[in-house]
Formats: structure tokens, sequence, C-alpha cells
């Protein structure tokens, strides 16, 4: 066994996989991942199983250093500036840390969560099937709370397999897609329009519990008290201030405000990757188109060990790449130009 | 044979869930509806749902959209949502020890001058309800209580509290608790219980189910010391009367 040191890390990061779920009913929120695409692009590049947990890096930076063997990791997610002693390591490869490397993540540069996966998953004991970290509840392993400096995961000795990229279809822009309802007949035509057709930020005080949202102030018709009823990732509730909040991963189970939309699975994880202050839209959709696009990103899901590439290929990207973190943008190995991005499956 | 029920409203909760709902309001039929949908789903599972939250009003039914559309399971669901209510089945009893007022029930005195009464009176007017169990949510084990006496209704505290104790007994607007977790709450405190609703490391981890019955009694603030530490052991500390 290797170990993987915490070096250093910063708020708002965990351990995170697919979620717990089965336990909604006693009042036990799911958690998990926010952005489950880059989790299961950065376990993909370790040969996890897509959903195996893995560490969410909330924005700011981190290191992690390998201790008793090698460790290889998979990074995917927020974009962010990334090296071994110096040497850049790009956004969606894997990479292998000797005994005693270190691989250091900067801040992230648009989006917010990072997911460092290890080569063999962290291991643990899980709760309902999993190990992701409810802090509220107590919950998660190894560490039932956000990650200090110090932290260590017990860890496979790196395997010496070749090193890989995964090539990511391209971030969708555009606003963000919703079904209307539950409640959506709690809010009158031009409330509805006023939500549909304005410039939405993300609250700085939001967490991964909810996203608050700053905006028009959005007005019931009939006051903001309804009997409390189930939510879901992505449910969209008004409360009495008239400023939404989009309930993520550890929401409580149920809620008593108005949920005026609901976010489409394939963008709840790119609500949760917008930055605090960056402006953005809702648009709805129909079921239709939604349930048509939730199947689409389970097939892109299990895509992902099609969308690996060859180190060799990392390659030759690297200087591009060096250049680019040099000049100080962000860029993934896969970006700086040498693979044609095909269609979403 | 029985005519059927009026049809619940199916909601759409995004691309993976439904609200199946039965009312707007808290309102005893509904809720035994949506318990007995819950039942007939567990006892005959659709393919495709993969889980179900039971509220006071509507059952919130998670699916896979890769096995089932929301068209087809909604077609699935109302024939049994419709269905005439079973014959009520005795359900499962829990009597819960309560340490009213003093530090564990902060509020107690308050809720009595409120009510113009006196602290002992609101305790035998909780204590002597008979409570089911209308919906678990929000925090782990916190067991939302239809069934309070009328004359403790009252709207809930101006200034929610940012953290109440695990364990806390409260009241809020028509509804009782039992909670289970260190939380925020906005109800009024009356007492506290050493009884864990849920406890990772015993089983069962999660005590109440949504459609059991509750009663309280008082104990003094000495029996729930030794209680607590019992219940902190892993014993259950509720006594379960199959009434």
């Amino acid at each position: 066994m290797s170990r993987l040191v915490v070096a250093s890390i910063g708020p708002a990061s965990s351990v995170q996989d697919g979620g717990r779920f089965g336990a909604q009913r006693y009042g036990l929120t799911v958690s998990g991942a926010m952005d489950r695409l880059s989790l299961a692009a950065a376990n993909t590049l370790v040969g996890n199983e897509p959903f195996a947990a893995a560490v969410e890096i909330g924005p700011f930076g981190a290191s992690f250093t390998a201790r008793d063997g090698a460790v290889r990791v998979g990074i995917s997610g927020a974009p962010r500036n990334a090296d071994i002693a110096g040497t850049p390591v790009a956004m969606d490869t894997s990479v292998t840390l000797k005994d005693g490397e270190t691989l250091t993540l900067g801040f992230a540069r648009g989006g917010a969560f990072t997911y460092l996966a290890i080569e063999g998953a962290i291991k643990g004991e899980p709760v309902f099937g999993s190990l992701a970290v409810n802090a509220r509840a107590g919950l998660g392993s190894p560490y039932p709370r956000p990650l200090q400096a110090g932290d260590e995961f017990s860890v496979d000795a790196a395997s010496g397999a070749p090193e890989r990229g995964i090539e990511l279809p391209k971030p969708a822009t555009g606003p963000i897609r919703v079904l209307l309802g539950p409640q959506d007949d709690e809010f009158d035509e031009a409330n509805k329009a006023l939500f549909l057709n304005s410039e939405w930020k993300i609250s700085a005080t939001s967490d991964r519990m909810g996203y608050r949202l700053e905006g028009p102030a959005i007005k019931h018709l009939h006051g903001h008290n309804i009997v409390s009823d189930g939510t879901v990732n992505g449910s969209i509730q008004v409360p009495g201030n008239g400023a939404p909040i989009a309930l993520m991963m550890d929401r409580g189970t149920s809620g008593g405000y108005p949920k005026i939309a609901t976010v489409i699975t394939a963008d709840v994880g790119r609500l949760a990757q917008t930055s605090a202050g960056t402006a953005f839209r809702f648009k709805v959709v129909s079921m239709a188109e939604a349930q048509d696009e939730v199947r689409k990103f389970a097939r892109l899901i299990r895509s992902l060990p099609d969308r690996l590439r060859s180190s060799d290929t990392i390659a030759l990207n690297i200087a591009a790449l060096s250049d680019a973190n040099v000049a100080g943008h962000a860029v993934s190995a896969i970006d700086a130009g040498t693979w044609q991005v095909t269609a979403e499956p | 044979m029985a005519a059927t029920l009026s049809p619940p409203r199916l909601l759409p909760s995004g691309d993976s869930a439904v609200t199946v709902e039965f009312s707007r309001t808290i309102d005893e039929d509904a809720n035994q509806r949506v318990l007995a949908l819950d039942k007939a789903l567990a006892a005959s599972p659709i393919d495709g749902i993969t889980e179900t939250v039971p509220t006071y009003r509507s059952l919130l039914v998670h699916y896979d959209p890769e096995k089932i559309g929301f068209d087809a399971l909604g077609e699935k669901i109302l024939p049994i949502a419709t269905r005439p209510l079973p014959p009520v089945t005795r359900a499962r009893r829990w009597r819960i020890p309560v340490a009213y007022g003093g530090e564990h029930g902060i509020d107690l005195d308050d809720v009595a001058k409120a009510l113009n009464t006196t602290p002992d009176d609101i305790i035998a007017r909780h204590a002597g309800g008979d409570y089911k169990v209308a919906m678990i949510g929000f925090t782990p084990g916190w067991s939302y209580l239809s069934g309070l006496d009328k004359s403790l209704h009252m709207s809930r505290r101006q200034n929610p509290r940012l953290l109440t104790p695990a364990g806390t007994i409260s009241i809020g607007g028509i509804q009782a608790g039992i909670q289970c977790l260190a939380a925020p709450s906005g109800w009024h405190l009356l007492g506290r219980t050493p009884v864990r609703t849920y406890q990772l490391h015993r089983k069962p981890t999660f005590l109440t189910e949504p459609g059991d019955r509750v009663t309280f009694f008082a104990i003094d603030h000495k029996t729930f010391a030794d209680l607590d530490r019992a219940a902190e052991a892993g014993e259950i500390v509720a006594e379960q009367v199959d009434a």
C-alpha cells in the first residue's frame, strides 16, 4: 500500500462519490459529487468505476504528496494550474506521483470543483453504499467531514499503467435547462416569465446544500408556506424573500417552499460549476427533451472508457499547455489542439 | 366493488422523479393515501422506480428514465393510486420517554404563558396525545407527527434558532416533532428524549417509519441522563407496543 497525504487543502473539499441513495424516506440526503461527469472522468482516467469515491476539491488550491510508494491519480473538473515540482500536469489526464513527489493544484479558474481520483479508488466504510461526506449528519469515510491538511488515504500502489488523457465533449454553454414544476402553479405567468427571462448570479453564500440565486424577487401567488414535500437535486425553491435557491447534493430531503422549476439532470453539474458572480439564464425544456437529455447523459458516462487516449498524444500537447499555463490560461491537453471533439453519443 | 378514488396530480420533479400529489394541505385522508401508495409500490415494485419518499400529502417517486419514461410511469401509478384504501391495519406504536422543561425544554414555560395555562398542563396535553408519523424528512430521523392537540396549535417562533439539541421534542404550527440530530429549528422546544430515531451503527439504523403511532411519557431529568447513556451505547430505550 502507498499513502496519499493531503499536504494542503482549502475549504469545501471532501471525499465524494456517486451518492447515497435509498434512505431519503428517513431524511438522509444523497450527497455525492456536485459534478458527476467530472467525477466519472477522473475515475475513468485511472481505471476506476465512474462513481467511485474521489477527492472533490473546492475552489481553492490543494496539494497531495505520495508516501511509501508511487500513487497514480486522474484529475478532471474545474480547470486549474497543476504541476509536480514545476512540471505542468494537464487537466483531464492521469499522472503518477513517485514516492515523495507532490502534486500541486492552483485555484479553480472558472467553475468550482475539481476531482482527484486515485487508482484503485479511496477506501473506507460505506454507509448505505456510499463513502460520500455528509458533514451535517457526520457521515462519510475515511473522514466524515471536509478534508484538512494532514489527512491521508491508504491507497493501492501505482500499477505502472501508461498515462491517459480523456476526450470530453466541449462543455455546453447557453442557458441552464429546467423543467417547470412541481409547484409552478404557485406562481402567476408574470413571475414565471420573470424567473425565465432574467439574468441570475450565484451568491457567494452558496454551498453543497443549495445555491442561492441573485436577481429579481419572484413573488408567490398564495404565500410562501406550502406543506413540506420531497426535493430532488436541482429543485429550485422560492422562499419568502423571493430569492430562489437551487437545491444541491446536501439538500434537505423535504422542503416547505414552492418549487418553481427543476434543473434537468444533464445540467445540474454545469450549474454546480458556475462560479459565484457569473451571470446566467434559465430556459424551459419539454419533458420529452429533458428525458432525452438525461438518457444521453447516462450514455455519455458509460462511454467514458472509449474516450481515453494514449499518453503519447498528451505529451505532444504538454509544450503548448505549459506555454498557455505560464501565460495564465487554464488549458487542458485536449483543448490544446490535437483531438477532434466528436459529437455526444 | 368500491368506487375508485379521485386521481392524484402527477407533477414533474425534474426528469427523474414525479411528485404524486393527493392534496395541497395537511390532510389525514391524503396522508393515508400517500402511505398506502408507498406500501403498494413496495409490495409490487414497478420496474424503474429507484426510491420513494412519502410526505404529508404527496409521494415523491424517483425513477430511472433509462428504464421507464414519465408518461409510462404515470400510467402505471394512477390505477394503484386510485384504488380504494385497504382496511386500516394495526400500526406499530412507540412509547417515547421525554424529559420536559428546564434545560431540556427551554420554551415550555413560555408556551404555557402564551396559552394561559401551567407547564404541567402543557405536558399533560402533549404527552396525552395519540400521534402518527406522517413523514420523516429534513435531517435523518426527523419525524413529523400529526395528531397534535388543537389547544397546542401555535405559530412558529419569529426567529428560528440556528441550533437546537439532538433529541428535541417540539411543536410548530399544527405539528409535533421528534428531532434526532442537532439542527436549526423555528419550533417551540418542550423537552428532550434520549431516544435516537437514527443511530448509525445500531440495528435498526432508523427507528421510526411513516405510519407508526407514537405516544409520549414524562421522565425526570435523572432518568433522562441514565437512558441517554444507554441509548448512546446502542439501546433503543423507546418501548415498542404492537397496538
